[in-house]
């Protein structure tokens, strides 16, 4: 608590950055970045679009390294995070899927397909929503907080194998055009944009994560005074 | 250790034997769903291998669900699982031992299905290959099914918090399995080798995992 009043600042300059940035790099999809010669101005939701994809897993990543390292040493600091990058991947992965979705109308032809990729995405977006649940319908807090990290790493090992298993099954989606061995395959103004609003989501994400890691230890503080005085 | 599985074990299926509750009521809601689905879909034309198999695997999970859910409201009777989670036994055993005999009811539940699948639909199911693909996918499953189930016992709203869980942790193990059984049924079942994989992959992993989680799950 005492670090409270240099640390609001610290985290008010990378709030401004994150808007900074995020201003950026909204007036370079609209203004900097070129049209795609063959989908025209749709393809500028794909600067947002694989971002918000990138963070959804990370995310996701954040929860199994949190998870193991709560259940090997029990700290709050590691529940928190957990449950911060929880529902920051749950927005991001929203974001993947209705971007993802706008796009595929004009596109594709089609609101949505199951595609080995979306598909995918879609079962992320149920098991962030069953760990939600899980933490909710629990109401013993420390209780609660060993079997989401239980379900942070049952849930993310399953990932690779749920894409595994859907792949097999069907795919349609674009392959990478940014992350290839031969490099990436546009225009360097598109790829300039696309590098610019990475950062910006990169540090966006940052920003969030602290403010929400900041109301997590709030409402343990509170949830512990609760317990106090009722005692 | 095998003398504690055993007694265990022995613990659920005789107050099973006894109760008769929970793989009747498995039994009842996997064939009704395979009533519903012959309204719902046709079963019958030519590509029956696949809509039966899809059918078939959407009743076991359902049954397995509801299975799952008896068992722990027969635990919380009487402090049964108290008592059971006080005696001086490994968690891991009470794991293993409440998995075995969860994949032995649900195995009942998936012979009886496979015989009303077979009469109803007209389909070749009684292969080596479809065995292998139910008994791999029926592991896989448990395995899942009995972690959650154990972690969902003490929550409030545990009915829709059991399936929330299962149902997308647990979809390799239906794609897997509607495929092999598919291609088994169809007569292609040489194609069905990667996925048999699959499920056993899926079975083995998610097996072992539960084992050094439940620990953190039953600590009390």
């Amino acid at each position: 608590m005492a670090k409270r009043s240099s640390g609001l600042s610290w985290l008010a300059v990378l709030g401004g950055a994150s808007f900074v940035l995020v201003a950026l790099s909204v007036a370079m999809i609209f203004l900097y970045a070129p049209a795609d010669a063959t989908q025209g101005d749709v393809q500028r939701l794909f600067y947002l679009h694989l971002p918000a994809a990138w963070l959804a897993y990370v995310s996701f990543f954040i929860i199994f390294v949190s998870s193991i390292a709560f259940l090997l040493r029990g700290t709050p600091f590691w529940n928190r995070l957990a449950r911060s990058a929880a529902e920051l991947g749950f927005i991001f992965t929203t974001l993947v899927l209705l971007t993802g979705s706008i796009w595929g109308r004009p596109i594709w032809g089609t609101w949505w397909t199951w595609d080995a990729r979306l598909t995918t995405t879609l079962i992320l977006w149920f098991i962030y929503l069953g760990y939600f649940l899980l933490r909710a319908y629990i109401t013993d807090p420390e209780r609660g907080a060993r079997y989401a990290a239980v379900l942070g790493i049952v849930g993310f090992v399953d990932i690779p194998i749920i894409h595994m298993s859907v792949r097999w099954w069907r795919t349609l989606h674009p392959q990478p055009i940014v992350v290839r061995s031969e490099g990436p395959n546009m225009p360097t103004e598109m790829l300039v944009t696309m590098l610019v609003t990475l950062v910006a989501f990169i540090v966006l994400y940052l920003f969030l994560l602290i403010v929400k890691y900041r109301i997590e230890t709030v409402r343990d503080a509170v949830l512990e005074l609760r317990a106090e005085t009722a005692n | 250790m095998w003398g504690q599985l055993l007694a265990i074990l022995y613990r659920d299926l005789l107050s099973e034997w006894r109760a008769r509750e929970v793989v009747i009521g498995m039994l009842v809601m996997a064939l009704l769903t395979l009533l519903v689905f012959n309204f719902a879909f046709d079963l019958t034309g030519a590509q029956r291998a696949a809509s039966g198999s899809g059918a078939f695997w959407v009743a076991v999970v359902f049954a397995t669900l509801l299975g799952l859910g008896r068992m722990t409201a027969r635990e919380r009777q009487d402090g049964a699982w108290e008592g059971l989670v006080l005696a001086p036994v490994e968690r891991s055993v009470i794991y293993v031992a409440k998995l075995l005999s969860m994949v032995l009811f649900v195995a009942i539940v998936d012979l009886v299905a496979l015989v009303v699948l077979a009469a109803l639909f007209d389909l070749p199911v009684f292969r080596p290959g479809v065995l292998v693909v139910l008994a791999l996918g029926t592991v896989g499953l448990c395995a899942l099914g009995t972690l959650f189930s154990v972690m969902t016992a003490q929550a409030k709203a545990r009915e829709v918090l059991l399936p929330a869980l299962l149902f997308p942790l647990a979809i390799p193990v239906v794609i897997g399995g509607v495929r092999a059984m598919m291609l088994e049924l169809s007569g292609a079942g040489a194609e069905a080798a990667p996925w048999k994989s699959l499920l056993g992959g899926f079975a083995v992993l998610f097996a072992a995992l539960s084992v050094l989680t439940f620990g953190v799950v039953v600590e009390e």
